[in-house]
Protein backbone atom coordinates (compact mmCIF):
# COMPACT_ATOMS: atom_id res chain seq x y z
CA UNK A 1 0.00 0.00 0.00
CA UNK A 2 1.31 3.57 -1.25
CA UNK A 3 0.72 6.55 1.06
CA UNK A 4 -1.27 8.69 -0.26
CA UNK A 5 -1.80 11.75 2.45
CA UNK A 6 1.60 12.15 5.13
CA UNK A 7 1.06 15.36 6.86
CA UNK A 8 3.67 15.64 9.74
CA UNK A 9 3.56 18.76 12.14
CA UNK A 10 1.52 20.83 9.51
CA UNK A 11 0.48 23.92 10.65
CA UNK A 12 -1.87 26.23 8.39
CA UNK A 13 -2.76 29.77 9.16
CA UNK A 14 -6.05 30.93 8.44
CA UNK A 15 -7.18 34.54 9.29
CA UNK A 16 -3.81 34.83 11.45
CA UNK A 17 -5.15 31.84 13.34
CA UNK A 18 -3.40 28.51 13.17
CA UNK A 19 -6.30 26.36 12.12
CA UNK A 20 -4.17 23.36 12.23
CA UNK A 21 -1.42 23.31 14.68
CA UNK A 22 1.48 20.34 14.56
CA UNK A 23 -1.28 17.81 13.12
CA UNK A 24 -0.02 14.97 12.25
CA UNK A 25 -2.13 11.75 9.84
CA UNK A 26 -0.72 9.45 7.42
CA UNK A 27 -3.71 8.07 5.03
CA UNK A 28 -2.81 5.00 2.70
CA UNK A 29 -4.30 4.09 -0.55
CA UNK A 30 -7.85 2.80 -0.64
CA UNK A 31 -8.58 3.67 3.00
CA UNK A 32 -11.85 5.70 3.93
CA UNK A 33 -11.30 7.85 6.78
CA UNK A 34 -13.37 9.31 8.61
CA UNK A 35 -12.43 12.95 10.57
CA UNK A 36 -14.39 13.63 13.34
CA UNK A 37 -14.34 16.53 15.91
CA UNK A 38 -16.74 19.72 17.04
CA UNK A 39 -17.30 22.51 14.52
CA UNK A 40 -14.13 24.85 14.30
CA UNK A 41 -11.44 21.45 15.42
CA UNK A 42 -10.20 21.94 11.75
CA UNK A 43 -11.76 19.47 9.99
CA UNK A 44 -12.23 21.30 6.19
CA UNK A 45 -8.60 23.28 6.88
CA UNK A 46 -7.37 19.61 6.71
CA UNK A 47 -9.59 18.80 3.80
CA UNK A 48 -8.73 22.06 1.91
CA UNK A 49 -4.78 22.01 3.03
CA UNK A 50 -4.80 18.58 1.47
CA UNK A 51 -6.37 19.88 -1.61
CA UNK A 52 -3.34 22.29 -2.00
CA UNK A 53 -6.18 25.41 -1.56
CA UNK A 54 -4.41 26.56 1.68
CA UNK A 55 -0.93 27.33 2.40
CA UNK A 56 1.38 25.11 4.83
CA UNK A 57 3.49 27.37 6.95
CA UNK A 58 5.05 24.58 9.03
CA UNK A 59 5.92 21.53 9.30
CA UNK A 60 5.69 18.62 6.07
CA UNK A 61 2.92 17.93 3.94
CA UNK A 62 2.89 15.59 1.50
CA UNK A 63 -0.25 14.35 -0.93
CA UNK A 64 -0.13 11.86 -3.29
CA UNK A 65 3.52 12.32 -3.71
CA UNK A 66 3.44 15.93 -4.34
CA UNK A 67 5.27 18.12 -1.48
CA UNK A 68 2.58 20.67 -0.85
CA UNK A 69 5.04 22.84 0.85
CA UNK A 70 7.00 23.17 -2.47
CA UNK A 71 4.25 23.27 -4.71
CA UNK A 72 0.34 23.44 -3.69
CA UNK A 73 -0.53 23.94 -7.39
CA UNK A 74 0.12 19.88 -9.40
CA UNK A 75 -1.72 17.72 -6.94
CA UNK A 76 -4.82 20.02 -7.26
CA UNK A 77 -5.63 17.71 -10.76
CA UNK A 78 -5.35 14.36 -8.98
CA UNK A 79 -7.66 15.61 -5.61
CA UNK A 80 -11.38 16.13 -5.88
CA UNK A 81 -12.79 18.48 -2.95
CA UNK A 82 -16.49 18.18 -2.44
CA UNK A 83 -17.84 20.99 0.27
CA UNK A 84 -21.18 22.03 1.39
CA UNK A 85 -21.39 23.28 -2.43
CA UNK A 86 -21.65 20.97 -4.90
CA UNK A 87 -19.44 22.84 -8.05
CA UNK A 88 -22.25 22.60 -10.68
CA UNK A 89 -23.63 25.04 -13.10
CA UNK A 90 -27.53 25.39 -12.23
CA UNK A 91 -28.62 26.13 -16.20
CA UNK A 92 -26.70 23.40 -17.30
CA UNK A 93 -28.18 19.74 -17.17
CA UNK A 94 -26.34 16.83 -15.37
CA UNK A 95 -24.94 15.67 -18.89
CA UNK A 96 -23.12 18.98 -19.55
CA UNK A 97 -22.21 19.30 -15.87
CA UNK A 98 -20.51 15.34 -16.15
CA UNK A 99 -19.11 16.60 -19.93
CA UNK A 100 -17.88 19.62 -18.98
CA UNK A 101 -15.32 17.96 -16.50
CA UNK A 102 -14.93 15.12 -18.98
CA UNK A 103 -13.63 17.56 -21.12
CA UNK A 104 -10.98 18.79 -19.20
CA UNK A 105 -9.25 15.70 -18.65
CA UNK A 106 -9.98 14.50 -22.22
CA UNK A 107 -12.20 11.69 -21.17
CA UNK A 108 -14.45 10.45 -23.93
CA UNK A 109 -17.89 11.22 -24.22
CA UNK A 110 -18.51 6.74 -23.81
CA UNK A 111 -16.94 7.41 -20.23
CA UNK A 112 -19.51 10.20 -19.45
CA UNK A 113 -22.22 7.56 -20.51
CA UNK A 114 -20.64 4.73 -18.43
CA UNK A 115 -20.58 7.21 -15.31
CA UNK A 116 -23.84 8.74 -15.47
CA UNK A 117 -25.36 5.10 -16.06
CA UNK A 118 -22.83 4.19 -12.81
CA UNK A 119 -24.62 7.18 -10.66
CA UNK A 120 -28.39 6.09 -11.88
CA UNK A 121 -28.38 10.08 -13.72
CA UNK A 122 -28.85 8.79 -17.15
CA UNK A 123 -31.28 8.71 -19.44
CA UNK A 124 -34.21 11.79 -19.35
CA UNK A 125 -32.84 12.07 -15.88
CA UNK A 126 -29.81 13.02 -17.61
CA UNK A 127 -31.33 16.16 -19.74
CA UNK A 128 -32.36 18.15 -16.71
CA UNK A 129 -31.03 20.84 -15.63
CA UNK A 130 -29.21 20.98 -12.25
CA UNK A 131 -31.88 23.28 -10.82
CA UNK A 132 -34.45 21.37 -11.34
CA UNK A 133 -32.93 18.33 -9.33
CA UNK A 134 -33.10 17.25 -5.60
CA UNK A 135 -30.28 17.67 -3.26
CA UNK A 136 -29.49 13.62 -3.47
CA UNK A 137 -29.74 13.92 -6.98
CA UNK A 138 -26.95 17.22 -7.33
CA UNK A 139 -24.90 15.02 -5.07
CA UNK A 140 -25.03 12.29 -7.74
CA UNK A 141 -24.01 14.91 -10.17
CA UNK A 142 -21.41 16.15 -8.53
CA UNK A 143 -19.33 13.03 -7.25
CA UNK A 144 -19.88 11.82 -10.84
CA UNK A 145 -17.64 14.48 -11.68
CA UNK A 146 -15.13 13.74 -9.46
CA UNK A 147 -15.19 10.32 -11.24
CA UNK A 148 -14.83 11.61 -14.85
CA UNK A 149 -12.17 14.10 -13.45
CA UNK A 150 -10.27 10.87 -11.98
CA UNK A 151 -9.49 12.47 -9.15
CA UNK A 152 -7.60 9.91 -6.65
CA UNK A 153 -7.87 11.88 -3.29
CA UNK A 154 -11.77 12.43 -2.82
CA UNK A 155 -12.00 14.79 -0.03
CA UNK A 156 -15.56 15.25 1.22
CA UNK A 157 -17.32 17.69 3.45
CA UNK A 158 -20.26 16.78 5.16
CA UNK A 159 -20.98 14.53 2.12
CA UNK A 160 -24.15 13.35 3.71
CA UNK A 161 -25.69 16.72 4.63
CA UNK A 162 -28.95 17.39 3.48
CA UNK A 163 -30.11 14.24 2.34
CA UNK A 164 -32.75 11.82 3.26
CA UNK A 165 -32.00 8.36 3.92
CA UNK A 166 -32.18 6.62 0.61
CA UNK A 167 -29.83 9.32 -1.05
CA UNK A 168 -27.31 8.98 2.00
CA UNK A 169 -27.46 4.94 1.13
CA UNK A 170 -26.51 5.69 -2.45
CA UNK A 171 -23.82 8.25 -1.69
CA UNK A 172 -22.26 5.70 0.57
CA UNK A 173 -22.39 3.01 -2.16
CA UNK A 174 -20.60 5.26 -4.68
CA UNK A 175 -17.83 6.34 -2.28
CA UNK A 176 -17.18 2.54 -1.54
CA UNK A 177 -17.34 1.55 -5.20
CA UNK A 178 -14.41 4.51 -5.57
CA UNK A 179 -12.57 3.19 -3.37
CA UNK A 180 -12.89 -0.32 -4.38
CA UNK A 181 -11.63 1.57 -7.97
CA UNK A 182 -8.50 2.53 -6.11
CA UNK A 183 -9.85 6.15 -4.89
CA UNK A 184 -8.63 7.73 -1.14
CA UNK A 185 -11.53 9.43 0.57
CA UNK A 186 -11.14 11.56 3.49
CA UNK A 187 -14.61 12.28 5.22
CA UNK A 188 -15.13 15.20 7.40
CA UNK A 189 -18.51 14.49 9.04
CA UNK A 190 -20.96 15.29 11.94
CA UNK A 191 -23.08 11.73 11.06
CA UNK A 192 -20.92 9.77 13.03
CA UNK A 193 -23.03 6.56 13.08
CA UNK A 194 -23.04 6.51 9.48
CA UNK A 195 -19.78 7.55 8.36
CA UNK A 196 -18.22 5.15 10.98
CA UNK A 197 -20.49 2.46 9.23
CA UNK A 198 -18.28 4.03 6.03
CA UNK A 199 -15.11 4.43 7.06
CA UNK A 200 -12.01 2.10 7.20
CA UNK A 201 -11.01 3.57 9.97
CA UNK A 202 -11.86 7.20 12.21
CA UNK A 203 -9.21 10.12 13.91
CA UNK A 204 -10.33 13.30 15.48
CA UNK A 205 -9.62 16.62 14.80
CA UNK A 206 -9.63 18.59 17.73
CA UNK A 207 -8.44 21.90 18.06
CA UNK A 208 -6.20 21.89 14.98
CA UNK A 209 -4.57 18.52 15.71
CA UNK A 210 -5.60 15.01 14.97
CA UNK A 211 -5.81 12.33 17.41
CA UNK A 212 -5.89 8.48 16.00
CA UNK B 1 -4.30 9.75 -13.31
CA UNK B 2 -5.54 13.06 -14.34
CA UNK B 3 -4.26 14.83 -17.31
CA UNK B 4 -4.33 18.53 -18.20
CA UNK B 5 -5.38 20.01 -21.25
CA UNK B 6 -4.03 23.49 -22.66
CA UNK B 7 -5.01 26.71 -22.50
CA UNK B 8 -6.72 26.81 -25.80
CA UNK B 9 -8.91 23.67 -25.37
CA UNK B 10 -9.91 24.95 -21.50
CA UNK B 11 -10.50 28.21 -23.05
CA UNK B 12 -12.73 26.80 -25.54
CA UNK B 13 -14.64 24.76 -22.93
CA UNK B 14 -14.98 27.43 -20.33
CA UNK B 15 -16.63 29.48 -23.59
CA UNK B 16 -18.54 27.00 -24.80
CA UNK B 17 -19.81 26.12 -21.36
CA UNK B 18 -20.63 30.14 -20.39
CA UNK B 19 -22.40 30.38 -23.46
CA UNK B 20 -24.77 27.48 -23.39
CA UNK B 21 -25.56 29.08 -20.10
CA UNK B 22 -26.63 32.43 -21.56
CA UNK B 23 -28.82 30.29 -24.55
CA UNK B 24 -30.36 28.59 -21.66
CA UNK B 25 -30.91 31.33 -19.25
CA UNK B 26 -31.34 34.05 -21.85
CA UNK B 27 -31.08 36.49 -19.40
CA UNK B 28 -28.72 38.62 -22.04
CA UNK B 29 -30.86 38.44 -24.96
CA UNK B 30 -34.32 39.14 -22.19
CA UNK B 31 -32.86 41.48 -19.58
CA UNK B 32 -29.68 42.89 -20.91
CA UNK B 33 -30.56 43.87 -24.66
CA UNK B 34 -33.99 45.37 -23.79
CA UNK B 35 -31.67 47.08 -20.75
CA UNK B 36 -29.40 48.46 -23.42
CA UNK B 37 -31.67 49.63 -25.87
CA UNK B 38 -34.08 51.14 -22.98
CA UNK B 39 -30.45 53.49 -22.63
CA UNK B 40 -30.79 54.31 -26.03
CA UNK B 41 -34.35 55.67 -26.11
CA UNK B 42 -33.54 57.51 -23.17
CA UNK B 43 -30.63 59.14 -24.58
CA UNK B 44 -32.77 60.07 -26.94
CA UNK B 45 -35.64 61.91 -25.04
CA UNK B 46 -33.05 63.16 -22.34
CA UNK B 47 -31.62 65.18 -25.50
CA UNK B 48 -34.18 65.51 -27.68
CA UNK B 49 -32.18 67.36 -30.79
CA UNK B 50 -31.20 65.18 -34.20
CA UNK B 51 -28.05 67.37 -34.58
CA UNK B 52 -26.61 66.55 -31.14
CA UNK B 53 -28.27 62.96 -31.10
CA UNK B 54 -25.96 62.25 -34.41
CA UNK B 55 -22.97 63.81 -33.59
CA UNK B 56 -23.04 61.86 -30.07
CA UNK B 57 -24.11 58.79 -30.89
CA UNK B 58 -20.93 56.87 -31.40
CA UNK B 59 -20.68 57.95 -27.37
CA UNK B 60 -24.15 56.97 -26.57
CA UNK B 61 -23.41 53.25 -28.27
CA UNK B 62 -20.24 52.86 -26.39
CA UNK B 63 -21.63 54.23 -22.81
CA UNK B 64 -24.86 51.96 -23.50
CA UNK B 65 -22.33 48.96 -23.87
CA UNK B 66 -20.27 49.81 -20.42
CA UNK B 67 -23.45 49.76 -18.43
CA UNK B 68 -24.62 46.61 -20.06
CA UNK B 69 -20.82 45.31 -19.25
CA UNK B 70 -21.13 45.52 -15.91
CA UNK B 71 -24.39 43.18 -15.63
CA UNK B 72 -22.96 41.01 -18.24
CA UNK B 73 -19.56 40.57 -16.01
CA UNK B 74 -21.53 40.19 -12.54
CA UNK B 75 -23.69 37.62 -14.52
CA UNK B 76 -20.91 35.38 -16.15
CA UNK B 77 -19.37 35.28 -12.46
CA UNK B 78 -22.40 34.64 -10.54
CA UNK B 79 -23.38 31.72 -12.43
CA UNK B 80 -19.82 30.43 -11.37
CA UNK B 81 -19.79 31.69 -8.14
CA UNK B 82 -23.74 30.18 -6.91
CA UNK B 83 -23.13 26.73 -6.00
CA UNK B 84 -19.06 26.61 -6.02
CA UNK B 85 -18.39 25.71 -9.34
CA UNK B 86 -15.89 28.98 -9.72
CA UNK B 87 -13.88 27.12 -6.66
CA UNK B 88 -14.50 23.85 -8.09
CA UNK B 89 -12.26 24.75 -11.32
CA UNK B 90 -9.61 26.13 -8.92
CA UNK B 91 -9.46 23.07 -6.88
CA UNK B 92 -9.43 21.08 -10.04
CA UNK B 93 -6.33 22.67 -10.92
CA UNK B 94 -7.54 24.21 -14.06
CA UNK B 95 -5.17 26.47 -15.64
CA UNK B 96 -6.66 29.74 -14.88
CA UNK B 97 -5.50 31.65 -18.09
CA UNK B 98 -7.76 29.16 -19.87
CA UNK B 99 -10.74 30.18 -17.69
CA UNK B 100 -9.74 33.91 -18.21
CA UNK B 101 -9.40 33.78 -21.69
CA UNK B 102 -12.71 31.15 -22.10
CA UNK B 103 -14.83 33.63 -19.52
CA UNK B 104 -13.50 36.68 -21.94
CA UNK B 105 -14.63 35.35 -25.13
CA UNK B 106 -18.01 34.36 -24.20
CA UNK B 107 -18.32 37.86 -23.20
CA UNK B 108 -16.69 38.82 -26.13
CA UNK B 109 -19.20 36.88 -28.28
CA UNK B 110 -22.44 38.65 -26.01
CA UNK B 111 -20.82 41.80 -26.14
CA UNK B 112 -20.34 42.01 -30.12
CA UNK B 113 -24.12 40.49 -30.54
CA UNK B 114 -25.28 43.79 -27.91
CA UNK B 115 -23.34 46.20 -30.24
CA UNK B 116 -24.67 45.16 -33.07
CA UNK B 117 -27.83 45.77 -31.90
CA UNK B 118 -27.22 49.24 -30.26
CA UNK B 119 -25.53 50.44 -33.72
CA UNK B 120 -28.70 49.31 -35.65
CA UNK B 121 -30.76 50.95 -32.90
CA UNK B 122 -27.92 54.52 -33.36
CA UNK B 123 -29.34 54.04 -37.42
CA UNK B 124 -32.57 53.83 -36.70
CA UNK B 125 -33.13 56.48 -33.70
CA UNK B 126 -30.59 58.92 -33.88
CA UNK B 127 -30.03 58.92 -37.98
CA UNK B 128 -26.84 58.21 -38.43
CA UNK B 129 -25.13 57.03 -41.34
CA UNK B 130 -22.48 54.50 -42.15
CA UNK B 131 -20.80 55.20 -45.05
CA UNK B 132 -18.90 52.59 -46.82
CA UNK B 133 -15.63 54.18 -45.81
CA UNK B 134 -15.85 53.77 -42.43
CA UNK B 135 -17.35 50.67 -42.59
CA UNK B 136 -13.59 49.08 -42.02
CA UNK B 137 -13.01 51.37 -39.18
CA UNK B 138 -15.96 50.58 -37.66
CA UNK B 139 -15.50 46.97 -37.78
CA UNK B 140 -11.77 47.24 -36.26
CA UNK B 141 -12.92 49.83 -33.87
CA UNK B 142 -15.55 47.36 -32.36
CA UNK B 143 -13.82 43.94 -32.69
CA UNK B 144 -10.39 45.50 -30.84
CA UNK B 145 -12.62 48.05 -28.37
CA UNK B 146 -14.75 44.68 -27.18
CA UNK B 147 -11.80 42.48 -26.91
CA UNK B 148 -10.12 45.59 -24.06
CA UNK B 149 -13.71 45.79 -22.69
CA UNK B 150 -13.77 41.67 -22.27
CA UNK B 151 -10.78 41.21 -20.71
CA UNK B 152 -11.05 44.66 -18.71
CA UNK B 153 -14.24 42.94 -16.98
CA UNK B 154 -13.03 39.26 -16.65
CA UNK B 155 -10.36 40.42 -14.79
CA UNK B 156 -12.22 42.75 -12.29
CA UNK B 157 -14.84 40.08 -12.60
CA UNK B 158 -12.46 37.62 -11.45
CA UNK B 159 -11.46 39.69 -8.34
CA UNK B 160 -14.28 41.12 -7.17
CA UNK B 161 -16.01 37.57 -7.69
CA UNK B 162 -15.29 36.44 -3.82
CA UNK B 163 -15.50 39.82 -2.38
CA UNK B 164 -18.24 41.49 -0.22
CA UNK B 165 -20.05 43.97 -1.85
CA UNK B 166 -19.37 42.93 -5.37
CA UNK B 167 -22.09 44.66 -7.16
CA UNK B 168 -21.06 47.58 -6.42
CA UNK B 169 -17.56 47.62 -5.86
CA UNK B 170 -16.83 45.95 -9.84
CA UNK B 171 -18.37 49.05 -11.87
CA UNK B 172 -16.05 51.41 -9.02
CA UNK B 173 -12.92 49.53 -10.23
CA UNK B 174 -13.69 48.64 -13.79
CA UNK B 175 -15.15 51.81 -14.86
CA UNK B 176 -12.34 53.93 -14.41
CA UNK B 177 -9.45 51.68 -16.33
CA UNK B 178 -12.19 51.48 -19.47
CA UNK B 179 -12.41 55.34 -19.88
CA UNK B 180 -9.42 55.17 -22.42
CA UNK B 181 -11.60 52.42 -24.26
CA UNK B 182 -15.25 54.56 -23.99
CA UNK B 183 -12.75 58.02 -25.38
CA UNK B 184 -10.77 56.08 -28.01
CA UNK B 185 -13.71 54.00 -29.40
CA UNK B 186 -16.21 56.93 -29.17
CA UNK B 187 -13.43 58.93 -31.72
CA UNK B 188 -13.07 56.30 -33.88
CA UNK B 189 -16.45 55.44 -34.11
CA UNK B 190 -17.49 59.36 -34.78
CA UNK B 191 -14.99 59.10 -37.55
CA UNK B 192 -16.50 55.98 -38.77
CA UNK B 193 -19.80 57.85 -39.19
CA UNK B 194 -17.80 61.18 -40.10
CA UNK B 195 -20.19 62.81 -38.08
CA UNK B 196 -18.98 66.25 -36.60
CA UNK B 197 -16.87 66.79 -39.47
CA UNK B 198 -14.57 64.14 -38.81
CA UNK B 199 -12.58 62.08 -41.65
CA UNK B 200 -12.34 58.42 -41.12
CA UNK B 201 -8.83 58.46 -41.48
CA UNK B 202 -8.94 60.35 -37.58
CA UNK B 203 -10.01 57.49 -36.23
CA UNK B 204 -7.42 54.69 -36.96
CA UNK B 205 -4.89 56.11 -34.63
CA UNK B 206 -7.59 55.68 -31.82
CA UNK B 207 -8.19 52.11 -32.88
CA UNK B 208 -4.36 52.22 -32.40
CA UNK B 209 -5.20 52.76 -28.78
CA UNK B 210 -7.71 50.51 -28.40
CA UNK B 211 -5.33 47.62 -29.79
CA UNK B 212 -2.58 48.30 -27.64
CA UNK B 213 -5.34 48.20 -24.15
CA UNK B 214 -6.48 44.83 -25.47
CA UNK B 215 -3.13 43.70 -25.79
CA UNK B 216 -2.48 44.84 -22.93
CA UNK B 217 -5.14 43.80 -20.50
CA UNK B 218 -5.39 40.46 -22.46
CA UNK B 219 -2.13 39.27 -21.11
CA UNK B 220 -2.09 41.18 -18.30
CA UNK B 221 -5.19 38.83 -17.77
CA UNK B 222 -3.94 35.57 -18.76
CA UNK B 223 -0.34 36.20 -16.67
CA UNK B 224 -2.56 37.62 -12.94
CA UNK B 225 -6.00 35.70 -13.44
CA UNK B 226 -4.56 32.29 -11.15
CA UNK B 227 -3.69 35.22 -8.35
CA UNK B 228 -6.79 36.95 -8.28
CA UNK B 229 -9.12 33.75 -8.08
CA UNK B 230 -6.61 32.33 -5.88
CA UNK B 231 -7.51 32.13 -1.90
Amino acid sequence: MSIVVDLRDAVVVFNGFPALAEASIEVQRGEIVLLQGPNGAGKTTLLRACAGLLPIVRGEASVLGVDLCVDRQSVRPRVGLLGHANGLFADLTIRENVLFWAQMVGASEAEVVSTLQRFGIDGRLAEQKVMQLSAGQKRRCALACLVVRRAELWLLDEPHAGLDASARDEIDAIIREACAAGATVLIASHELERARGLATRSVSVIAGRVVS
Amino acid sequence: MSTQLSLGRIARAVAAKDLRIELRSRVVINQIFPFAGLVMVMFAFALDNDDVLTRVAGGLVWLATLFSLIIIIQRSFAVDSADGALEAQRVAGLNPAGIFVGKALAVMVQLVTLEIMLFFAAVVLYRVELHSDGAVLLVTCVISATAGLSFVGTLYGGLTAGARGRETLLPLLMLPVVAPVLIGATRATESAFMSGGAAVSDGWPWVGVLVVFAAVFGLGGILSFGSLIEE
